[in-house]
Order: structure tokens, then sequence, then C-alpha cells
């Protein structure tokens, strides 16, 4: 188990842990500094904020988590949904070809 | 306690799903690699939005006084609704994967990524 | 696949109506508290799920399981596509809230989304619950000599 493309291979994994943990503890914002986003160096608000503001009183329900999943993105679960079909579809299809082929 | 300690845990959790993808060569070794992959990525998206000294984004007159305080003081709930939506789409991926290593179990005899390269039938 | 002791058919069947009623509290109560219709669909096919692996798959292949849970996932569909017409019809995009908003806090209050959340988790019932229907009714009745 120890040839040179096994060595090389394990060394590369390493190289991608260690790049990937510089690149987040570096340029990004310190964790737990949430209404601040830094876009080209100018400080910007996140669009959470203003969720967290508006959505109680215009829907009337307290769950501001679930009202954004509804209420204001809710073509991306309608898409989820769809996903969810023909992912049941798929399986129903092939658990039929191997029933007929026996 | 480090702070910033769920970034380095999701990026763990990313590099040992890199590591399975490279190294096994059972079939359903690599959809746990995949699933693993999956997990760090849905954490790193949910910590990018903490708020030190945060309360859950769920308004009740315990918690909070008014609605003002309210938004002052609440974590991000936007990544939430975002990783709501991709577990579910997880769970469609792994079922479609899983049937289709017993489909290709039923067709070759093994489940050896290196043996059904050569099986051509 | 057969059943299990004796012990352990009482206590599921004992323990399946508290699942099922926990499941719906979940569903319900989706713009209250936390959950929604896929965390609580998934918890009332695991309840069904319980009782398949305590009683064996034989009591199950009798009556046609399988027309019904498809028969249910389509009605979950249909739910969803209806409340967006209304939307269509009485306001001016698709899934516009526009039934009355109640006071915060009761149950019936927020629009739609009550009955929004009620398809979903119908839906996702009836799907997980068709995954699990056609892995195991393909590979039923064969010998286990596939080299093992």
């Amino acid at each position: 188990m120890t040839s040179t493309r096994n060595v090389i291979a394990a060394a590369l994994v390493v190289v991608i842990g260690l790049a990937l943990i510089y690149t987040v503890t570096a340029s990004l914002p310190p964790f737990g500094s949430f209404p601040t986003r830094y876009v080209d160096g100018k400080i910007e608000s996140a669009v959470g904020e203003a969720y967290l503001e508006n959505a109680i009183w215009q829907t009337g329900a307290t769950n501001v988590v679930t009202t954004i999943v509804w209420g204001y993105r809710g073509y991306d679960t309608l898409g989820e949904s769809t996903v969810l079909f023909t992912a049941v579809v798929g399986v129903i299809m092939i658990f039929r070809a191997l029933r007929r082929e026996e | 306690m480090i702070m910033g300690l769920n970034y380095i845990v999701a990026m763990l959790l990313i590099a040992a799903g890199i590591y399975c993808l490279l190294f096994k060569r059972n079939l359903l070794k690599l959809v746990i690699g995949l699933a693993v992959m999956t997990d760090g990525i849905h954490l790193f998206l949910i910590s990018m939005g903490y708020r030190l000294g945060g309360i859950v984004p769920i308004f009740s007159s315990e918690v909070a006084p008014s609605l003002s305080e309210f938004a002052a003081r609440a974590v991000d709930p936007l990544p939430q609704a975002l990783v709501l939506t991709s577990i579910v789409i997880n769970i469609c991926v792994t079922a479609l994967a899983l049937s289709l290593c017993i489909y290709a179990y039923r067709h070759y005899g093994t489940l050896d990524t290196t043996k059904i390269r050569r099986l051509k039938e | 696949m057969a059943g299990m002791t004796v012990i352990v058919r009482t206590i599921s069947r004992i323990l399946f109506p508290f699942i099922f009623l926990f499941g719906i509290y979940i569903i319900l109560h989706g713009h209250l508290t936390p959950g929604g219709g896929f965390p609580g669909g998934v918890i009332i096919a695991a309840s069904v799920a319980m009782l398949i692996l305590a009683y064996g798959l034989e009591r199950v292949l009798k009556n046609n399981a399988f027309l019904r849970a498809e028969v249910l996932d389509t009605i979950g569909s249909l739910t969803i596509a209806a409340i967006g017409i209304m939307g269509l019809i009485f306001g001016s995009y698709f899934l516009q809230n526009t039934l009355p908003l109640g006071e915060l806090g009761r149950l019936i209050s927020g629009g739609n989304f009550l009955w929004l959340y009620v398809g979903v988790g119908i839906k996702v019932t009836a799907g997980i619950l068709l995954i699990l229907f056609a892995m195991l009714f393909a590979t039923w009745g064969e010998k286990d000599d596939h080299g093992a």
C-alpha cells in the first residue's frame, strides 16, 4: 500500500485540508460577526437583518425561518418538492426493472 | 475556547470526505464519503451566520420584550432556511445512488470499481 | 422478512399512536415552533417503518400498500398546486398569501402557511414510504446465495 502514487495522493489530501483551513480563518470576517459583510472593502448590511425586521408583522407567524422557506423563497421550496418526486419515480423505475429480470 | 472552531471542524470533515473518495474502492464506501462531505458543507454554511450572544430567531414574549429588540439580538435566519432545503435534496441523491449500487451488483456480480471497468457485457 | 418476538411486537403496537401524534403535532405547529413539514413527514414514515420491522413483511403484502402510497403522494402535490393557483386568482402572483392573518401566536394564523405545511407533510411521508416499499418488494422471496 506504500506505492509512490498513494504517498503523493495522501500528501495532496493533507495539503488541501491545510489550504482550506488557512483560507477560511484568514480571509473571512471573524466568527460571530453577523450583520457586517465585507464586499470589495466596503461594509454592507446583510439580507437577514431585513428579514428579521419585517417578517413578523408582514405575515403574522412567529417562526422566521419557516416564513422564509415558504413566504419569501417559495419557488425554491417548490423546486425541492419536484426533486423529491423525481427521485421517488427514479427509485421505483430501477427496482421494477430488477424484478422483471427474474 | 478557540473562536472559529466551527470552521476548522467543517474543513476537516470536507478533507475526510475527499480522502474517502480518493482511496476507497468499494462502491458503498464512496457513497458514505459523499454524505460526510455534505455534512461538512452544511456546518460551514450555518456557522457563517452567528452573532455573539444571540438568541433563536423564533419570537415569543418571554424571550424578547419588543420586536425591535428581538431584531437586534437574533441569529441570521437565511442560511438555516437554505440548509433545510439542502438536507432534503441530500436524502434524494443518497437514495438514488444506493439503488444504482444494487443494480450494478446484480449486473456485474462485484462491487469493486477496478473490476467493473473491465467487464463489458 | 420474518417478524420479531412477542415483547417487541407488543411494545411497538403500544408506542405507534404516540409517535404518530407527535409527528402530526410537529407538522401542524410549523409556524410557531421549530419543525415544519419536512421533519414531521419523516417522523410519521419512521413510525410506520417500525411497525413493518416488528410484524414482518407478509402482513403488508396482502393489502395493496403500494397503490395507497402513490395516491397519497399525488394528493399532497395537488394540494400545493391548488393553494398556489388560489393565490393567483385572488391576488396578483403565484403562492400569494390571501387568507386572513390572525393574531400572533394562535394556531390559525399566518395565512396559508398551515395548509402548505399539511401538503408537504403528506408528500414527504408518502415519498419515503414509497422508497422503502420499492426496495423491499423487489427482493422478496429470493434465496440469499450470492456468494456471501
